[in-house]
């Protein structure tokens, strides 16, 4: 879930009010938000650094505010304050207007050789924007937070933002040999060639996680306008040619990608929420953008979509009983403007180009009942009649589980995950007698394999309580996973149990003992007879096996 | 330890009876000599004595007297004894000292000799330095800085009454009270008296006072009850202060005590378990079938354990692949879809399921092929994977409690209904609900409860409706839903036994010490488990 952190003080002003933090909680609670943290520059700087670092750092209030992972609409301060104005009913929903531009269109042409690496892109111009201080910072923070979610660590989808004043378009998107790019990247005071300035992030500690988006490919991905100016190298870094001020007027955004759908959202979240500063507000100037293929479009869409959704469906879906006007005003607050139109139980609504999250009815049902209040709906009883039944593994796990505590014996509870010396070395086993299913991304050691016996588990129980009186008697009922073609997913589980008896003498007779009396109450009578059961030495474990037993 | 007898802790009421027969050979005085002292004199005191007295005269330890007059007072009425504290001023070992060889002063005053000492070496004396400055004070004895080779310390007075020495004498003589009150302050405060306060018992003679007592049994025989001398044997009383012997037992573990009961609630509930017994699952169950993309953030390596061998699914549904494909990609079912290319390599990856909703996906499917619809109410508990980083509150497995829910009709309002049951069944009564955000539910909501401890809302479970995007390509009818609802059986679980680090409770760290000592789980009956700190 995304944590955006915006400062109280402008957040109240923006709102036209001021709450009590308990105030501003319970509102983000009935909103779907969650005031994470209340905090201060200065405090994380000293939580994370030291009080001595963060001497002189700012003590604003800052709200740390969870957001739900699909509203990227709320991602930054002027969001967030729209949203929760419109909720609210301070203010009506704006509406995004694409406008064409007095002069010529600026244009971004992508070329053939972007299709193996990163072939989408779009393009728009904030025209005549005002920035201060605060909204540059948010304008920044908004781009980062859409990289790190949908953007998907720029991996799907790489913004970038232009002075457009300092270029001068058309712009090529291209894919160049690393030698081939040469340009002075953001706060960088000279020239490098990509190979160089992959080289130099690989010790920086934020650029560093996107180097692999290209790293290895024979082309990177390039944007120059008319003049050979580099604009950016997605998804690595812009250059500095072109670096946005708070005196920029008119910002051209590019936003490359994988994803052509997700490319155009964020372009149309970022001119949504920015066009708020322009000098005609909420409108966003078109830009062009010719494919390889010559064909071209026109960005940001900013479309809106109408949806028709049964008055009686929201209600049933959720549970109350709103007429047709009351559902249509619910669901304008939460931006989705909407009326009653047809037979009077339609209700037409209109998905704004903010709100990528409503792709079906179900989510307009949702919008509907956090503007009711989830706590305002009445708790009923479904009627469903059913009869309940235990799965049959279980049933029996339970029972004998409870009646090997009876036996004296104590259950473990160990991991299903292991090294794989656990299961093999240690063992004496070779791995590949083990039939093991392989993890192919463990982060440690502790997680190679899943375990084919319980028995290492029980022995590590023992070595961590050696502190313990003797005897241990520990046993386990769990599952072990070993690999098997007929399975749908080429491997199963098996429930085993597992005892082990740890005392200065190995009394074997006692684990013997154990082993009849679960033989007893599983009604299998000893002997060579069908249906009876012996013992017999096994290679297996060795000295282990004396001491420890299996059934699957 | 006392054996169960009829008459015990009271049977000194009939010991006459009983002291001369055979069987009970001892008749031996109740512990041991001073017992029997203590008895002997009281029978020929007037009244009473004291056994600090007593303690002097026969010269043992005033504990030994104690121990007499507890073991008596144990057999029942035949002495009483009341405890009486008595202050009283004793030397310290520096009192002591003084008391023998006078005060520092004193002997200072002595060591200096008519034509006087260097005073530095009179400060090399034992008593130099405190002696000196008190000498001084107490006008014996002057400094002479002129002196050709340093100061020099001459007497004053020809000779000394040593006061401190004599008043110690006193003390030591047991005439405390002959010295002023601010006198023996004085002393205390040069720490040579201090004053102790002594536990002394007043012991008079009891109502059933005897003096030949006879040894208590601690134990009831057989041979007593079958002679019957039980009945003239006095028996010793239970030690109820002390702690039992426990018996020898097993125990079952205390997560797995309350995933017994979180069963036992959904069977109280009627909901019938699904198959949970297979950790191994592809992304087609665990993560395509249910509606969340191949992009999703969950789905990369940094939070699911994918496997190497058997790296991919070897069968898939493929009918219902396609309809599941076409909906990530294209929409239908009234809905958009992600518009992306969705690749069915990428459905094949093998992992550790994340979430016990793969096999509630898996049941539904079961259920969506069965004609016609049926309702249902299913649950699992079983264990999930996260490659995850992991602390004091989170380790790369844990349990997933899951309840699901499928009939015509089913609405937002039935789950918080369903939800207030099962947590009332819980013990937590004060529910409230937050939208919230899950890939394939939509309505969602999170389950918080009022946290009696922590004096604030805490998440307790997540809840929602399954997208349609995921019941319709199963082939569940258009207006059946589903309600369903998830938390984790760790977390309520270190709240109720108020263990802070979860490595404590599962995996082979764990504390067989804890296992052993955790009472049973009732998760209705408390109101309010000692907790310290909140467990995420």
């Amino acid at each position: 879930m995304p944590t955006v952190s915006v400062k109280r003080d402008l957040l109240f002003k923006a709102l036209g009010r001021t709450y009590t933090d308990e105030e501003f909680d319970e509102l983000c609670f009935e909103f779907g938000l969650e005031l994470d943290e209340i905090t201060s520059e200065k405090e994380i700087i000293s939580k994370e650094q030291g009080d001595k670092k963060a001497e002189g750092a700012s003590d604003v209030v800052l709200y740390k505010i969870d957001v739900p992972a699909n509203r990227y609409d709320l991602l930054c301060l002027e969001g967030l304050v729209r949203g929760l104005q419109v909720f609210k009913e301070r203010i009506k929903a704006p509406l995004y207007k694409r406008v064409m531009p007095n002069g010529e269109i600026q244009k971004l042409i992508i070329t053939e050789e972007t299709a193996k690496i990163r072939p989408y892109a779009v393009a728009a111009v904030l025209r005549n924007i005002k920035f201060t201080k605060d909204r540059y910072d948010s304008f920044i923070e908004l781009q980062e937070k859409l990289h790190q979610n949908i953007c998907r660590k720029r991996a799907l989808v790489a913004i970038g933002a232009h002075d457009l004043d300092s270029l001068s378009g058309p712009f090529t998107f291209t894919a160049k040999r690393p030698s081939d790019i040469k340009f002075k990247p953001l706060s960088k005071t000279k020239e490098y060639t990509a190979c160089e300035l992959m080289n130099i992030y690989k010790t920086d500690n934020h650029l560093k996680h996107y180097l692999h988006i290209i790293e290895n490919k024979p082309l990177y991905p390039v944007i120059y306008d008319s003049n050979g100016v580099v604009l950016s190298m997605p998804p690595i870094i812009n250059g500095n040619h072109s670096k946005i001020t708070l005196n920029t007027r008119n910002v051209f955004i590019e936003c490359t990608g994988t994803d052509f759908t997700k490319a155009k959202i964020v372009l149309d979240i970022i001119v949504t929420m920015f066009s708020e500063y322009c000098e005609n507000q909420f409108t966003v100037e078109a830009a062009e953008v010719v494919f390889p293929n010559g064909k071209s479009y026109t960005f940001p869409e900013l479309a809106y979509r109408k949806e028709m959704v049964r008055a009686d469906l929201i209600n049933k879906k959720v549970g109350i009983r709103e007429t047709p006007e009351n559902l249509a005003k619910l669901l304008t607050r939460m931006c989705l403007k909407s009326e009653v139109i047809g037979d009077g139980n339609q209700i037409e609504i209109e998905i704004p180009p903010t709100r990528a999250d409503i792709i079906h009815a179900c989510d307009i049902v949702e919008d509907a009942a956090i503007a009711y209040g989830y706590n305002n709906i009445q708790m009923t009883l479904p009627k469903t009649y059913t009869i309940a039944n235990q799965f049959p593994l279980n049933k029996l796990t339970e029972l004998l589980r409870h009646d090997m505590a009876a036996a004296g014996f104590t259950e473990a509870l160990t991991f299903a995950l292991c090294s794989q010396e656990d299961i093999a070395d240690k063992l004496g086993v070779d791995i590949s007698a083990t039939k093991a299913v392989h993890i192919s991304n463990p982060k440690t050691a502790e997680f190679q394999v899943a375990r084919t016996t319980l028995l290492p588990g029980l022995l590590k129980t023992i070595a961590a309580n050696r502190k313990m009186p003797l005897p241990l008697k520990l046993f386990e009922i769990s599952d072990i996973v070993v690999k098997d073609s007929s399975r749908d997913v080429g491997a199963r589980n098996y429930r085993h149990l597992c005892a082990v008896y740890y005392n200065k003498n190995p009394g074997f007779e006692i684990i013997h003992g154990l082993l009849d009396r679960i033989m007893q109450l599983l009604d299998v009578p000893p002997g060579e007879k069908k249906g009876g059961y012996v013992i017999k030495a096994s290679e297996g474990w060795k000295l282990f096996y004396h001491n420890g037993y299996q059934q699957s | 330890m006392a054996a169960h007898a009829p008459g015990a802790g009271s049977g000194s009421g009939c010991s006459g009876a009983g002291r001369d027969t055979p069987s009970a050979p001892g008749a031996a005085m109740a512990d041991g000599p001073v017992a029997d002292v203590l008895l002997r004199r009281l029978e020929a005191a007037d009244g009473g004595l004291d056994s600090a007295e007593l303690a002097a005269e026969l010269g043992v330890e005033h504990q030994a007297v104690v121990g007499a007059v507890k073991s008596l007072q144990a057999l029942g009425e035949i002495i009483e004894a009341e405890l009486r504290s008595t202050k009283r001023w004793e030397l310290t070992a520096e009192g002591e000292e003084i008391a023998r060889e006078g005060s520092h002063e004193a002997r200072v005053f002595r060591s200096v000799p008519p034509e006087g000492l260097a005073q530095s070496e009179l400060m090399r004396l034992p008593s130099g330095k405190v002696g000196f400055s008190k000498a001084m004070s107490n006008k014996w004895i002057r400094v002479d800085k002129s002196a050709a080779d340093g100061p020099r310390v001459f007497r004053v007075v020809d000779s000394m009454e040593d006061d401190v020495q004599r008043r110690l004498q006193l003390v030591r003589g047991g005439q405390a009270e002959k010295l002023a009150e601010k006198e023996r302050s004085e002393l205390r405060k040069r720490k040579l008296l201090t004053e102790v306060t002594l536990k002394t018992y007043w012991v008079s003679k009891g109502s059933a006072f005897s003096t030949s007592v006879s040894k208590q049994e601690a134990e009831l025989s057989p041979e007593m009850i079958s002679s019957g001398s039980w009945r003239d044997r006095p028996f010793k009383p239970y030690n109820f202060s002390a702690r039992g012997v426990l018996p020898d037992s097993g125990h079952l573990h205390p997560l797995l005590k309350v995933r017994t009961q979180f069963r036992q609630i959904f069977l109280e509930m009627g909901f019938t378990e699904m198959p949970t017994d297979n950790f191994i699952e592809s992304s087609f169950w665990n993560f395509d079938a249910l509606f969340q993309p191949q992009q999703h953030p969950a789905r990369d390596q940094h939070d699911t354990f994918f496997l190497q061998d058997p790296a991919e699914a070897l069968q898939l549904p493929m009918d219902y692949v396609h309809r599941v494909k076409r909906t990530h990609s294209q929409g239908g079912y009234g809905s958009q879809g992600y518009k992306y290319t969705w690749k069915l390599d990428e459905a094949r990856k093998n992992l550790l399921r994340t979430h016990t909703t793969a096999a509630s996906a898996r049941a539904l499917y079961r259920l969506a092929r069965k004609k016609p619809f049926t309702p249902i109410k299913y649950f699992s508990i079983d264990r999930v994977f996260r490659n995850e980083t992991l602390d004091a509150t989170h380790l790369a497995e844990f349990h997933q409690i899951e309840g699901v829910v499928a009939d015509h009709g089913l609405t937002l309002g039935h789950l918080m209904g369903v939800l207030r049951e099962f947590f009332t069944k819980l013990g937590i009564t004060q529910l409230r609900f937050k939208p919230a955000y899950n890939p394939y539910t939509e309505p969602s909501m999170e389950v918080f409860s009022y946290h009696q401890g922590l004096k604030k809302w805490v998440e307790v479970g997540n809840s929602g409706l399954f997208r349609p995007e995921m019941l319709l390509p199963m082939g569940l009818p258009e207006n059946v839903s589903v309600i369903a609802w998830g938390l984790s059986l760790e977390r309520p679980t270190m709240i109720k036994y108020g263990i802070n680090n979860i490595r404590e409770l599962v995996g082979h760290k764990v504390n067989l010490q804890m296992v052993y000592d955790s009472p049973l789980c009732r998760l209705d009956a408390e109101p309010g488990p000692p907790q310290t700190q909140e467990a995420a």
